[in-house]
């Protein structure tokens, strides 16, 4: 088992510029099935034998794509998001940057009428090893496992992956949800579906400065969770007031600090680490 | 992006916020002529930068005479500003806003700043004004969030004037202001707009003493007039050099310089460093979509910081492939003098190609195997290169 994404997930691409077209080629070859491109204007043809469409819409209803994967511009990026939602795609991954705060608030909005599911934006994507690699992430670090990742951050994910695969843990399903302020899924939205799932025996979950999702997330936890976590706050020497890459990398009027986040996981009873380095060890430890 | 508090005020006229009659001044001279062109009475000298704090600071002075205001201005131009925001360093002044003195009655809190946990922009205001809103106990704000399509209904206005406490045609005049900084907030793609203090005068005027506008810099390619508002002498040199191409890169304090891709893992190789010992010299993310260009200014920027003794390069490829990373390297080296040792950690797409390419050239490197590893051998590296100087 695993969760958001499996081998019967059928994606449908927006943004086929060059970076798009090298991502969905790699997911392609992983496995995943590449069911349609949508490009205005671009009806009709077609890229590397997987038909394009006009819209979302038109490519929905032709090949019962049931996932949008998101490259367009940040610029655009907000409408893109909302033409999948409106044609009612239940699971949109949008891995662009750098797309404006208020779009996304808006974008949210628009989310929550349509009822779908979105992670993102500005990360590496989902992907369920062995099944389907939906995203920018490497695929050949991961391994069919039991263990599941959520990160804010995509390297961080990539370096938490390939530690535990090294260790001979494989993963269940690793989500990138994404380093800016606004976003769609957060942990708790995932910790849920973790929590539910019978292929996922632990997981990891990496956040960083910024925000309160990881004292949620621990507060959710502490109520709810039965599975070990292990965890990872990146962050704790970056000085405040200072965006730190991530547009939601950023210690604000006192909060949003490292320290504070990791406190309030380990007392949610998380083994946290001080360096990204330990966690594929750690997770071995507890799963002993 | 920070702007200027004259530069604030420029924005809440343009959305009729009112704020104090003022002028912005370079020199002198200046500072004299706008304080009689400001009625010759009661005029504030306030310093311009991009940090708060500056009425503790000595950056705010009271004028009573052309004279005084002369030789506030002089006190003041040229000199370097510490407050508790701009760090030991300080920040030096070049511009001052003289404005018009006016009697107040009361002084109080308001701003606007996205609320990550409700997922919008809220309005936070206090009557307590002039103070760091930090130091507020949170039950004692009066929040309220904002539609970023409706802005503030009226009821929200008219609850948080009466909440801070105004009544009678002065709790309309706020109102007023309140909903008009909603607008300009997402109007502007605001990421904080603060009003610090907002004030009744004693003749029931309502207006902004103070102005801090920050913009979200992912939203201001569609705002051109906003970014003529940027004033580069406010920004570290190496920290705009980088933005130029597209790196994101913080200044710090330590000496082992990092290139690293993504701002997760910069983050998690600074927070490494710091476990076993060293002290890293900066953030730097060069991204996904990187070209050997950007990866030989990225080593470029690195290498000219005079305090850094070693430099760690720490590489997990998913969109950055580590061939292409190994390339800027190998090309970089060609153009800067290296003179400190050199630590790199590669894993990811086409490691294997970006491997022996660093090990195929004749640079000395280094290798580390993984990010424990890697940090330890920089603080070892870091700390050599500090005794042999």
């Amino acid at each position: 088992m695993s969760i958001l994404v499996g081998k019967d997930t059928k994606v449908l691409v927006q943004g086929l510029g060059s970076a798009g077209k090298f991502h969905a080629a790699q997911c392609a070859e992983y496995g995943t099935q590449i069911v349609a491109g949508v490009k205005p204007g671009a009806a009709g043809t077609s890229w590397e034998n997987v038909p394009m469409f006009n819209t979302v819409a038109d490519a929905v209803a032709e090949t019962g794509a049931n996932c949008s994967l998101i490259f367009v511009p940040a610029p655009f990026c907000a409408d893109a998001i909302c033409e999948a939602a409106f044609a009612g795609v239940p699971l949109i991954i949008t891995i662009t940057e750098g797309i404006p705060v208020i779009d996304m608030i808006r974008v949210k909005k628009v989310l929550s009428e349509t009822g779908s599911r979105m992670v993102g934006p500005n990360c590496p994507g989902v992907m369920t090893p062995g099944e389907a690699k939906i995203g920018i992430m490497p695929g050949y670090i991961h391994n069919v496992g039991r263990v599941g990742v959520i990160s804010r951050s995509g390297t961080l994910t990539y370096e938490a992956v390939w530690q535990l695969s090294e260790r001979g843990l494989g993963q269940s399903t690793c989500i990138g949800i994404g380093g800016d302020p606004i976003q769609g899924m957060n942990f708790v939205d995932c910790l849920e579906l973790f929590a539910a799932d019978d292929g996922t025996d632990a997981v990891v979950m990496i956040g960083e400065i910024g925000g309160s999702a990881e004292e949620e997330a621990a507060a959710w936890i502490k109520a709810n969770m039965k599975k070990p976590v292990v965890s990872f706050i990146a962050g704790a020497t970056a000085p405040p007031g200072k965006r730190m890459g991530h547009a939601g990398a950023i210690i604000a009027g006192g909060s949003g600090k490292a320290e504070d986040k990791k406190a309030a996981l380990q007392a949610a009873g998380v083994t946290v680490v001080d360096s990204p380095a330990d966690i594929g060890a750690a997770m071995v430890e507890l799963l002993k | 992006m920070n702007i200027h508090e004259f530069q604030a005020k420029g924005l809440f006229r343009d959305y009729g916020i009112p704020v104090p009659e003022g002028v912005p001044c370079h020199s002198v001279d200046e500072v004299g002529a706008a304080y009689q062109q400001l009625g010759g009475q009661v005029a504030v000298v306030k310093a311009q930068i991009h940090a708060g704090g500056r009425g503790k600071a000595g950056g705010v002075r009271i004028a009573k005479s052309r004279e005084e205001a002369v030789s506030h201005a002089k006190a003041l131009l040229g000199t370097t500003l510490v407050t508790h925001q701009t760090g030991p360093e300080g920040k030096e002044v070049s511009k001052l806003l003289v404005e018009e003195g006016l009697d107040i009655a009361k002084e109080y809190y308001v701003a606007i700043a996205v609320d990550r946990s409700y997922g919008g922009p809220v309005m936070i205001a206090s009557s307590e004004g002039g103070v760091e809103i930090e130091s507020v106990p949170q039950d004692q704000l009066i929040k309220a969030p904002i539609d970023v399509y409706e802005g503030l209904f009226d009821f929200q206005a008219r609850a948080v004037a009466y909440g801070l406490g105004f009544t009678g045609d002065a709790a309309k005049s706020c109102a007023k202001v309140l909903k008009k900084l909603a607008r300009l907030f997402v109007d502007k793609d605001c990421s904080l707009a603060e009003i610090n203090p907002l004030v009744r005068l004693t003749d029931d005027r309502v207006l902004a003493l103070d102005a801090k506008v920050n913009f979200d810099d992912n939203a201001l390619y569609r705002h051109p007039n906003i970014q003529k508002l940027r004033d580069p002498s406010e920004e570290d040199p190496a920290e705009a050099r980088a933005a130029q191409f597209n790196l994101s890169y913080v200044n710090l304090d330590g000496n082992i310089g990092c290139m690293v891709n993504g701002a997760g893992l910069a983050m998690g190789t600074m927070d490494t460093i710091k476990l076993h010992g060293g002290f890293p010299a900066n953030f730097l993310d060069v991204g996904g979509g990187v070209s050997v260009e950007r990866v030989t200014e990225a080593f470029k920027i690195i290498t000219e910081d005079p305090s850094v003794k070693a430099i760690l390069i720490n590489i997990f490829g998913g969109i950055v492939k580590c061939d292409l990373i190994a390339e800027g390297v190998l090309q970089a080296v060609k153009v800067v003098d290296l003179k400190v040792p050199l630590i790199v950690r590669l894993e990811g797409t086409n490691v294997d190609r970006g491997r022996k390419l660093i090990a195929d050239s004749d640079l000395k490197v280094i290798t580390a195997t993984d990010m424990t590893d890697a940090a330890k051998k920089a603080v070892e590296a870091a700390r050599t290169q500090e005794t042999e100087l």
